[in-house]
């Protein structure tokens, strides 16, 4: 029953945001600060976490790739499909569930209580469409480029991890990141960061619009927020898998 | 003139309002009074839309608040200007954006003509050379100022205020009231106050609605309340023994016991 009900006021809360805007440029404006805040401010996090993350597969795929009848350059390959298919768009969604849902929770949910969207309301001002939906786009715009990043940085960093350990060299790594390469792959994994941009953003919305409460709830509905948020991901990432491929 | 009839709201079993009637007038102060739970904050919520009654009628000049669209409440809503208990100003704006921000959203006015229209009810409201402030940076009583001009700065034709004097020392709330009743009169403003501040039942109450448990309980203005034998509302006004000699002083100076001199010398 209660979970009809979040489900309820989610849906209503994502209709509320489809109204015509009371001035297109203070939209335009707040849309810009928050592709800023989603975007630029991730941009930090995403890279280290991407160089890293294809780093740490080449080492490890060399590792359990010991037959002499595998050549080397499948382990770019196998670096190339992973980072691609799975850790760029899921687990650099996971971390900005972390780090953007947490920041969309915490500023709804501290404008709720400090009732400052009931003073956007008072002005007459639609503040599921004001306060949400620039998050929304923002996320939608800026996540899945943040996920090609990703891309790009975790395969390089796959290159120089195999450099540098001399597993393999840069000459091999990069003929097989040419072989057998699916562009669908590419398509398969903006799906995947398109979906989950969309939960990231709206799922913390939710939770930070509708906080009762004071500092203690805005805590555990950030928390909440950041949670529900990760588990819709994973079960979405499932979902994909399981019908586009 | 905001006129509500019969209005009642309830959250799950609890009844917060019961039946609610009263006429708020323009260019007048209108209180509403009451113990913490009497419904006063509900009531103004009802008032301004952010609830919605279970049954009642809201005309805001004779028009129907509650018959109407939502957006026709939105273009209302722009006539409406509201003071909050903790100010709400926006806090990653700065005191100048925060004033700026409603002529941003409804206005087409160039940059310098929204800048001279900020700083004309910053003046009005005595706050010079804190535009670039942020809310953090500045005092309660400057933040319940600041909130005023962002509500006056459309030149609404209502003013809400939800305990404008809460947090604030006696003297700040003297400079607050004053200021809400300078400006309620100079714009012929229809304001509505919500307080538990005994000195603004005094000063500036013109028009007092008296709640107890969501229900009008007395009306009248604040010479009124020194001569009313309503039992709750003497408890709830004059509940110190201080506050019951001064009611009891205005009452002897009223019927001629005490001269005003002597009233003067007791003070």
């Amino acid at each position: 029953m209660k979970f009809f009900n979040h489900f309820g006021r989610y849906l209503l809360l994502i209709k509320g945001m489809f109204s015509k805007p009371e001035n297109a440029k203070v939209y335009w404006k707040e849309f810009m600060h928050q592709c800023n805040d989603i975007g630029v401010g991730s941009l930090g996090i995403v890279s280290i976490i991407s160089v890293f993350m294809g780093a740490v597969s080449a080492v490890q795929t060399a590792y359990q790739l010991t037959s002499p009848l595998i050549a080397p350059s499948t382990i770019a390959q196998i670096v190339r499909d992973t980072v691609i298919l799975e850790f760029a768009p899921t687990l650099v969604s996971i971390v900005l569930a972390g780090v953007v849902g947490s920041k969309i929770a915490s500023e709804l949910g501290n404008m709720r209580v400090s009732e400052q969207i009931d003073a956007l309301e008072i002005m007459g001002i639609n503040t599921k469409s004001y306060l949400v939906m620039p998050k929304v786009v923002a996320a939608l715009v800026t996540i899945p480029m943040l996920v090609i990043i990703a891309m790009v940085l975790g395969i390089w960093g796959g290159r120089l991890a195999g450099d540098a350990s001399g597993i393999l060299s840069t000459y091999t790594y990069d003929r097989g990141l040419n072989e057998n390469f699916m562009p669908y792959n590419v398509t398969f994994a903006l799906i995947k960061s398109y979906t989950f941009a969309f939960i990231i953003s709206t799922i913390p919305a939710y939770y930070g619009y509708y906080v009762k409460g004071g500092a203690l709830e805005i805590g555990r509905s950030s928390t909440t927020a950041v949670v529900v948020s990760c588990v819709l991901i994973l079960l979405a990432d499932y979902a994909l898998a399981a019908l586009l491929l | 003139m905001i006129e509500f009839n019969d209005i009642k709201k309830g959250f799950g079993e609890k009844i917060v309002l019961d039946g609610v009637s009263h006429v708020m007038e323009t260019g007048k102060t209108n209180l509403i009074i009451g113990t913490s739970g009497s419904g006063k904050t509900v009531l103004q919520k009802c008032l301004v839309g952010l609830f919605e009654p279970d049954d009642g009628e809201i005309k805001y000049d004779g028009l129907s608040f509650t018959d109407m669209t939502e957006e026709e409440r939105k273009q209302l809503r722009q006539q409406i200007g509201m003071l909050f208990q903790g100010s709400a100003l926006f806090d990653s704006l700065t005191v100048e954006e925060n004033v700026k921000f409603p002529l941003n959203m409804f206005t087409k006015d160039s940059h310098s003509k929204k800048i001279q229209r900020v700083n004309e009810v910053l003046e009005r409201v005595n706050l010079v050379g804190v535009n670039k402030k942020f809310p953090s940076e500045i005092s309660g009583g400057m933040k319940k100022r600041v909130g005023i001009a962002r509500a006056i700065v459309l030149n609404p034709k209502y003013l809400f205020c939800d305990e404008p004097n809460s947090g604030l020392d006696p003297q700040t709330s003297m400079v607050i009231d004053k200021l809400i009743r300078e400006l309620t009169l100079e714009y012929n403003i229809t304001t509505v106050i919500n307080t538990h501040d005994m000195n603004s039942v005094m000063e500036i109450g013109d028009n007092i609605l008296y709640m107890v448990e969501g229900k009008k309980e007395w009306t009248g203005n604040s010479e009124d309340i020194i001569f009313s034998k309503n039992k709750k509302l003497n408890e709830f006004i004059f509940a110190s023994q201080f506050l019951q000699d001064a009611k009891d002083m205005r009452m002897m100076q009223a019927s001629g016991d005490i001269g005003v001199t002597d009233a003067e010398k007791i003070k």
